[in-house]
């Protein structure tokens, strides 16, 4: 007997965009029912860096990246856990003149979107930051930026909303989706049927096949960080530490462990990657040159994920442009953690009052031309 | 041409010395990659060069004559193997294994691998485990064998299989009070599993030698015990127990070795790809072998204690089963008598391991005792409590979902030692058995590794001489000093190595500046990336 529900809204994928978008819809009074293939926030959403980071983001991303910021501080309230979330500051390092006048820039021209950003230089750079020795000529701190524990915030989201009476089903992969007059039915095996008015695309590296099943296949690649973290070792580092230009990036978690990112591992299967050797000892050489506290410890784990990365580096967020009622947030291009609940705040708004304030024009599917 | 890659054994114990001996028969020249200083393996560990003069009966046994021709065996092949001793083998990817030596990374491509990766002791924990002075049963043999020293002066040995009498009758025989064997299997299904062991009436009498000795010296021997607690202030002085009628007692010791069985080392044949599939018999999950150990990944064949325990015999032969079955996909010719020979008595250990389990049967509710509060993940200091908890609120049905929630697993040793437990407990509370629970996926480093692993890319290292990375007083920083040629068994009660603060190592000046990764992939800045 296959089991049927009937309900609002149906989201396919349980990361941090559908479980936050479950719970805000839930809140506003819908019914919701959430599919998630493997567990909650155990894919890109749990186990990411880590990084709750809105310097760096690209000028577009600013506003849903403050609303998701605003979100951020209420963790306890939504989920009841902080996930290990702390306001400790994102301090993006200048290694070179051009850096930081690229740092510079970066802040004239984020004024008026509230990241208060601070450029440190010279003596008083190596005075709040010791520990950084002489690696950076200055920096750039995004002081209410942090980090969180991404395998605890996201499967978080979805646990709340189950919490509030939104029906997830995990271990249950929509086999089929289609609309029939106006409504979505979703099928997973001969066991489950949803029905809904509503369809949010949330599936993350795999959402290509929902949008494709609607006539509109998006260029949309996997790709796959390279992270390490290290044993725990004495607190030298409270700030989330990014490079200018790139090439590693890490934190201390209040632990002492050091997690670290840079490279790319690679693609066992269309589901499942693992770091790369290569890599992983890049990564390490590089962070023991960037924090030198490092070098004498050692990395117990390594892992990576699968994420999905438009050719323009931005996600696709919006209405479908072939079916009403249906609407996606995937392809947030390895940058999806912090603004993941300011996109599903959005997307309950979206299906809600059917508009919203947030400037979604540069995210349209429909700025990838149609191709088959 | 894959075929001009010598073949790669990973592993110089039992298993992994008979399938280089047999490889070298044929005219290969395999390369041979062990952790150890010497060839051995666990069983057969060889005490470190220099100072050590015990006879090999005295750190063998019965065993000393198997031993002494293991010995010999890789001694006398010693030229025409490339062998690799303190070498970890720390991850395996596109045909090829990464290893670590003096501290360097170097990448071995293999078309041809045997793994011969052994086992650990299998450990469930008890209130007062972490406790100094409680060690596992393998940890405590290994201080014996390898240290020349004991555990303790009065020593309580708790747990089951052949490991927990033989090495209390170790001790007994090196001079040390046993406070007594505390056996959890219930007297009347050893009894019963007796008649299922006269299969190796050999291996047998040795069991029964075992006891009678200990009995003869006045060693109280105990069936059906659960332990209830571990007692000491500084150390252990005490195990508390309940016999088979429910009667709590307690006995004194200065220490305590305890063991429930061997668990494989599987994380390499994961890394390399194989379908694991669940055994009953060793309530794990094992990579797949056939009859001669070919994995499900062609070219790389398992043997040994590492892909399902059956013990150092069954070791030696499976070492060389698997080597002639490589033989045999190489096309070349093999003694099919020989075949047909290791393979008749490999299917007699087999039926005997069979009863062995029955005769010391895992004790499955040993799980329901562990006390919320009680430690089981060292590394991470997880509490029983948090695992059942994830299990209860329906938030882990599964491994892997267990440790992301509680860090059960994820710290040093990487759910080598803790994973058991997380899996009994789970899957306890869920009611699933341990089959319904999975298992932790394998992810590189297999253990853990330097962040000052020097890469030699060509030209071979600047000044970076072999063995700089281990030697020099190192810099005035904050150093934690690794573990990478600690033994696999670590007694339990050694300081866990990340709050052991010794010398660093000096490291070579990386001549890398991560400024070249500029414009590269690497642009996207902690992007929260998976």
């Amino acid at each position: 007997m296959r089991e049927r529900i009937d309900c609002d809204v149906a989201i396919v994928g349980g990361g941090i965009v559908g479980g936050s978008a479950a719970l805000f819809l839930r809140q506003a009074g819908l019914s919701v029912t959430l599919l998630e293939r493997d567990w909650c926030g155990a894919k890109a959403s749990g186990v990411n860096f880590g990084g709750v980071r809105r310097q760096g983001r690209p000028l577009e991303q600013l506003p849903l990246s403050q609303r998701a910021h605003a979100i951020w501080g209420r963790l306890p309230e939504l989920l009841g856990t902080d996930a290990e979330y702390i306001r400790s500051g994102h301090l993006k390092l200048a290694r070179s003149e051009p850096d930081l006048a690229s740092l510079i820039d970066y802040r004239e021209r984020t004024q008026g979107f509230g990241l208060g950003l601070e450029i440190v230089t010279g003596d008083e750079f190596r005075r709040r930051w010791p520990a950084l020795g002489d690696r950076a000529i200055g920096g750039s701190l995004c002081p209410e930026d942090g980090h969180a524990n991404p395998r605890l915030v996201s499967p978080a989201f979805a646990r709340a909303a189950a919490k509030l009476g939104v029906v997830v089903r995990e271990q249950t992969p929509v086999d089929r989706v289609e609309k029939d007059g106006d409504r979505f039915v979703l099928l997973s095996g001969d066991v489950l049927e949803v029905r809904a008015r509503f369809l949010l695309n949330t599936a993350g590296a795999w959402s290509r096949r929902v949008a494709e099943a609607f006539g509109e296949p998006v260029p949309l690649e996997s790709l796959h960080p390279n992270m390490a973290v290290t044993e725990p070792l004495p607190r030298f580092l409270d700030v989330n530490i990014g490079v200018e230009g790139g090439g590693v990036y890490g934190r201390q978690v209040p632990r002492g462990n050091m997690v670290v990112g840079g490279g790319r591992g690679f693609a066992l299967d269309a589901d499942r990657a693992r770091p790369q050797r290569d890599a992983v000892l890049t990564l390490m050489r590089d962070a023991a040159e960037l924090f030198p506290q490092l070098r004498h410890a050692h990395v117990i784990r390594c892992w990576t994920g699968v994420e999905g990365y438009t050719p323009d580096r931005n996600p696709i967020i919006g209405p479908s442009r072939t079916t009403p009622g249906l609407f996606h947030a995937f392809g947030f291009s390895g940058a999806g953690f912090q603004i993941g609940p300011g996109v599903g705040q959005t997307l309950a708004e979206l299906v809600t009052a059917g508009e919203t304030a947030m400037p979604l024009e540069p995210f349209r599917i429909d700025r990838f031309p149609l191709t088959t | 041409m894959s075929e001009l890659l010598p073949p790669v054994i990973v592993g110089a114990g039992p298993a992994g010395i008979r399938a280089a001996e047999r490889l070298v028969a044929a005219g290969l020249r395999p390369v041979v990659v062990d952790e150890a200083a010497r060839w051995g393996g666990q069983i057969y560990r060889q005490p470190p060069d220099g100072g050590f003069t015990r006879p090999k009966t005295a750190l063998y046994g019965f065993e000393a004559g198997k031993a002494d021709a293991l010995h010999r065996a890789m001694a006398a092949i010693r030229d025409r193997v490339d062998y690799r001793p303190r070498t970890l083998v720390w991850n395996c990817e596109a045909g090829a294994l990464d290893l670590l030596s003096e501290g360097a990374s170097e990448a071995l491509p293999f078309s041809h691998l045997i793994l011969a990766t052994g086992a650990t002791d299998r450990v469930l924990p008890f209130p007062g485990w972490t406790l100094p002075g409680v060690f596992t049963l393998g940890g405590s043999q290994v201080a014996l064998k390898f240290q020349g020293c004991a555990v303790g002066r009065r020593v309580a040995f708790l747990g089951t299989g052949p490991l927990l009498y033989l090495v209390a009758y170790q001790y007994l025989k090196a001079g040390v009070e046993v406070a007594g064997v505390f056996d959890t299997t219930p007297f009347a299904a050893q009894a019963r599993a007796t008649a299922g062991m006269l299969r190796d009436p050999a291996t047998l009498a040795k069991g029964l030698l075992f006891v009678g000795w200990l009995r003869a010296h006045g060693v109280p021997i105990h069936n059906g015990v659960r332990p209830v607690r571990a007692e000491g202030a500084e150390r252990v002085d005490a195990l508390v127990w309940r016999d088979a009628r429910g009667q709590v007692r307690r006995t004194a010791c200065d220490a305590v070795a305890f063991g429930l069985g061997l668990r494989s080392e599987t994380q390499l044949a994961d890394l390399a790809g194989c379908r694991f599939r669940f055994d009953e018999a060793d309530r794990a999950w094992l990579p797949e072998r056939d009859g001669a150990g070919r994995s499900s990944v062609p070219g790389v064949y398992l043997a040994g204690d590492g892909s399902g325990i059956a013990g150092a015999d069954a070791a030696e032969l499976a070492g060389e089963r698997a080597a002639l079955a490589l033989l045999e996909d190489l096309g070349r010719p093999v003694e099919a008598a020989r075949v047909k020979e290791l393979d008749g008595r490999l299917a007699r250990i087999v039926a005997f391991r069979r009863s062995l389990s029955a005769a010391f049967p895992f004790p499955a509710d040993w799980a329901d005792a562990i006390a919320d509060d009680t430690m089981i993940c060292r590394c991470e200091g997880v509490t029983a409590g948090a695992v059942r908890e994830v299990a209860r609120s329906g938030q882990a049905r599964e491994m892997n979902r267990a440790k992301a929630l509680t860090r059960a697993g994820m710290g040093r040793c990487q759910g080598r030692m803790c994973s058991a437990t997380t899996a009994e407990l789970l899957s306890r509370t869920l009611g699933t058995g341990p089959y319904g629970v999975g298992r932790l996926r394998a992810q590189p480093p297999i253990k853990p590794l330097p962040i000052a692993t020097v890469v030699p890319s060509p030209p071979r290292g600047e000044g970076q001489g072999e063995g700089d990375a281990l030697r020099g007083p190192g810099r005035s920083t904050a150093l934690f000093q690794p573990a990478t040629n600690a033994p696999p068994r670590i007694p339990l009660t050694q300081p866990s190595p990340r709050f052991r603060r010794t010398e660093g190592p000096s490291v070579a000046s990386a001549q890398t500046s991560f400024a070249h990764e500029r414009g590269g992939e690497g642009t996207d800045d902690g992007r929260e990336v998976a």
